[in-house]
């Protein structure tokens, strides 16, 4: 089983809470506002941005998956 | 207490224990005269019924707590008189919007304001016709003497279950405050209309704000198999807000014409001498007392009067006193306050002008002779 | 179960700003509920009105979205006509302590097994950003705007002196802390408050210069001590539990009334 970050493009309204207090600078907003992983390979799955997450737009789900690439 | 016992009851004690009778197994309340010892009668019997009893912080918490109960499943009544029921509005018109049944005593004093609370007045009738903001119909009862107060508080119970909404029974201190004998029902005598849950399985698309098609709302209590939400917003038939014209519309609607559909099913009165009447007197309340010795003096001199006594107020019964008075030379109207039934009344029948009103609005109780000085004045015996 | 299990998706996503603390506040308020383990539909919520309110509409308990400050009221007869259900009472800080104050006070000084929620964001979102009985003083709102000259109630502060068995504070920042303190307030037999610092970026933060929802939290973060650790500056925010007793609960008392009543002792 692997963990992975999952993200609701629809819900995220781009605040930017789970890019500031990310502690290994794994998140970005992208050209639209929208939350996604650029550096996913660095993440510790220490599930802040989820938590703080006004939106509920992450979350670690554990998945099957050889890969833990973010879409 | 033994079968058919006569006991000299106080009217708010009457309407106490008819609300044990109708099975109210929640109650919360404000002190405030004088409607008090409608309240303390409860604050003894309810406990040891196993029923829950509140003295809360203010009226407002009253009708808030009596409506969250009322979704728990209960049967729910507050009382109150004049102030407290101003200050219950906001939550009536909730309790219509999100149609909670619950029942609201308001034993009428003199107003406006903190006017004459330990005095006889019958000046709430418009105000609980509007005083909410917004539309919607309501249902107000009111009597006379302990019988009818019994019967009318059981009454109040019954149309809120049934049309799922707040109901107001609307007493005056006279009668709360009289005491008369009174032989209390048996148990069955008087029907009891109680929640109509829903049928609608669990794990199941339930409507709460979809009505049958008898025009009934089935209810699920919270806590219950369904959950769903109820709001003060405008909202769609799964309890959700929404913005959209034609929702609301239909709301609306529906929130008036629940009532006025079954407005002859909801009225309830009595007519005394009216096979021959060409003067009628429409009262209501303590009013009747003296409008009904009025009409048997005036009867005693060989006048042909007639009573239509109203104990449903609202919605009013507006093509049965049309029907009633067609034929009456003059209608006379007695009530404690400067007209609002009377302007009804006068909205009602085929020739307004004819439509009097006979009044006191001091605090005093209307007496038959104040009554029959008006009926004097019109056939020109004026003293 | 997962988070999204205890949210009506339908309606997501929600209708408050973005970086709007309610959402966090939200977010950790399911997660208490789940590692309660409690079931939905032993769960009633009741919210008054505001923006802190229109929480109820997104969790799929029982929901009762009520009047401006009366949802304790509602919520007093919800819990009391079934005392078996857990009430949770999300509120503003204008809801709970202006025009709901009094009902904050009398359900703190009765013990009812409730659970109040209190969202402090300092100011009246919906209407617009007026200020509230929790607007520090000298601070902007568009009904202030020379600075307030209110003094601020201290929501702790009145929840203990109203006699509420368990009160805590914390901020939107503090989400690990904050899920553990609604938690042990939901669990809590008796009333609970959960003061939480919540940020509102678009009208708090834009009147009073505040920064966006990230600078807010950082304030959060960078001024919050523990309880008893803090040097009494000025804006020092205290975080933890400051109450917690068990006291006789209202509901409790009052079946222990019905027994004596009906075993003919009172």
């Amino acid at each position: 089983m692997k963990k992975k970050l999952k993200f609701n493009r629809d819900w995220c309204k781009g605040c930017g809470i789970c890019v500031e207090f990310c502690p290994k600078n794994v998140l970005e907003l992208d050209d639209e506002l929208k939350i996604y992983a650029p550096r996913s390979g660095d993440c510790i799955f220490c599930k802040m941005c989820e938590l703080r997450c006004p939106d509920i737009a992450i979350q670690i789900i554990e998945t099957q998956e050889e890969s833990d690439e973010e879409k | 207490m033994k079968k058919n016992e006569i006991l000299f009851l106080q009217g708010n004690e009457v309407c106490a224990r008819a609300a044990m009778y109708a099975g109210v197994s929640f109650y919360a309340g404000y002190p405030i005269t004088p409607s008090t010892e409608i309240a303390e009668v409860l604050a003894e019997l309810m406990p040891a019924e196993g029923k829950a009893f509140m003295q809360m912080e203010d009226e407002i918490s009253s009708i808030c707590a009596i409506i969250g109960a009322s979704l728990t499943g209960n049967k729910v009544m507050t009382a109150t008189s004049g102030p407290g029921f101003s200050l219950m509005q906001e939550a009536i018109g909730y309790g219509h919007m999100a149609e909670i049944p619950c029942v609201i005593v308001n034993v009428q004093r003199g107003g406006p304001s903190t006017g004459m609370p330990t005095s006889a007045s019958q000046a709430d009738v418009m105000q609980t016709r509007w005083g909410t903001h917004g539309d919607h119909s309501v249902i107000a009862l009111t009597a006379s003497n302990h019988e009818d107060i019994f019967a009318m508080t059981v009454e109040a119970f019954n149309f809120s279950e049934l049309y799922r909404m707040p109901v107001v029974l609307l007493l005056d201190e006279v009668i709360a405050h009289m005491r008369e004998g009174l032989t209390i029902p048996e148990p069955g005598e008087l029907p009891i209309i109680e929640r109509l849950n829903t049928s609608v399985p669990e794990d199941s698309d339930y409507h709460p704000y979809f009505a049958r098609e008898d025009g009934r709302l089935p209810m699920s209590e919270f806590g219950g198999i369904h959950r769903y939400n109820v709001t003060g917003l405008a909202h769609d038939m799964w309890g959700f807000p929404s913005n959209d014209p034609e929702v609301a519309n239909t709301l609306i609607h529906h929130l008036v014409n629940k009532v006025e559909n079954y407005k002859h099913d909801i009225a309830r009165y009595k007519t005394t001498n009216m096979d021959d009447a060409d003067i009628v007197l429409i009262s209501y309340g303590c009013s009747a007392r003296s409008a009904k010795q009025t009409m048997s003096n005036l009867r005693q001199r060989g006048l042909r009067v007639g009573m239509i006594e109203l104990q449903t107020l609202w919605p009013f019964p507006d093509d049965i006193i049309y029907d009633l008075c067609r034929d009456a030379r003059y209608v006379v109207v007695a009530e404690m306050n400067m007209g609002q039934v009377l302007h009804q009344v006068k909205e009602a029948v085929s020739n307004p002008d004819r439509v009097f009103l006979a009044n006191r609005v001091d605090g005093a109780l209307i007496n038959p002779e104040d009554i029959e000085n008006v009926v004097n004045l019109l056939r020109g015996k004026g003293k | 179960m997962a988070v999204t299990d205890y949210l009506r998706e339908q309606f997501m996503p929600h209708i408050w700003c973005p970086g709007c603390g309610h959402g966090i506040v939200l977010n950790s308020l399911v997660r208490a509920v789940e590692q309660i383990g409690l079931e939905k539909n032993d769960v009633v919520m009741v919210s008054g009105i505001g923006c802190s309110a229109r929480m109820a509409g997104y969790l799929d308990f029982h929901t009762m979205h009520t009047l401006h400050g009366r949802a304790l009221a509602f919520a007093t007869g919800a819990k009391m006509g079934n005392p078996r259900l857990k009430v949770i009472v999300p509120m503003g800080d204008g809801d709970a302590l202006a025009i709901g104050g009094n009902h904050f006070i009398h359900a703190a000084r009765r013990n009812m097994d409730l659970t109040a929620i209190v969202m402090n964001n300092n100011i009246y979102g919906m209407t617009g950003g007026q200020f509230s009985p929790a607007t520090p003083k000298n601070r902007y709102a568009t009904t202030a705007p020379y600075g307030t000259i209110d003094e601020p109630f201290d929501v702790v502060k009145v929840a203990t002196a109203a006699g509420a068995s368990f009160v805590a504070r914390s901020t939107t920042y503090h989400v690990n802390e904050l899920i553990k303190l609604i938690r042990e307030g939901i669990e809590h037999p008796g009333f609970s408050v959960i003061e939480i610092l919540d940020q509102c970026p678009t009208y708090y933060g834009r009147k009073n210069l505040s920064g966006s929802a990230v600078d807010m939290l950082k304030h959060f973060k960078e001024n919050s001590v523990k309880i008893g650790k803090g040097t009494g500056a000025p804006g020092e925010i205290e975080i933890g539990v400051f109450v917690k007793e068990v006291r006789p609960e209202y509901c409790d008392k009052y079946e222990s009334l019905v027994k004596e009543v009906q075993g003919g002792k009172k």
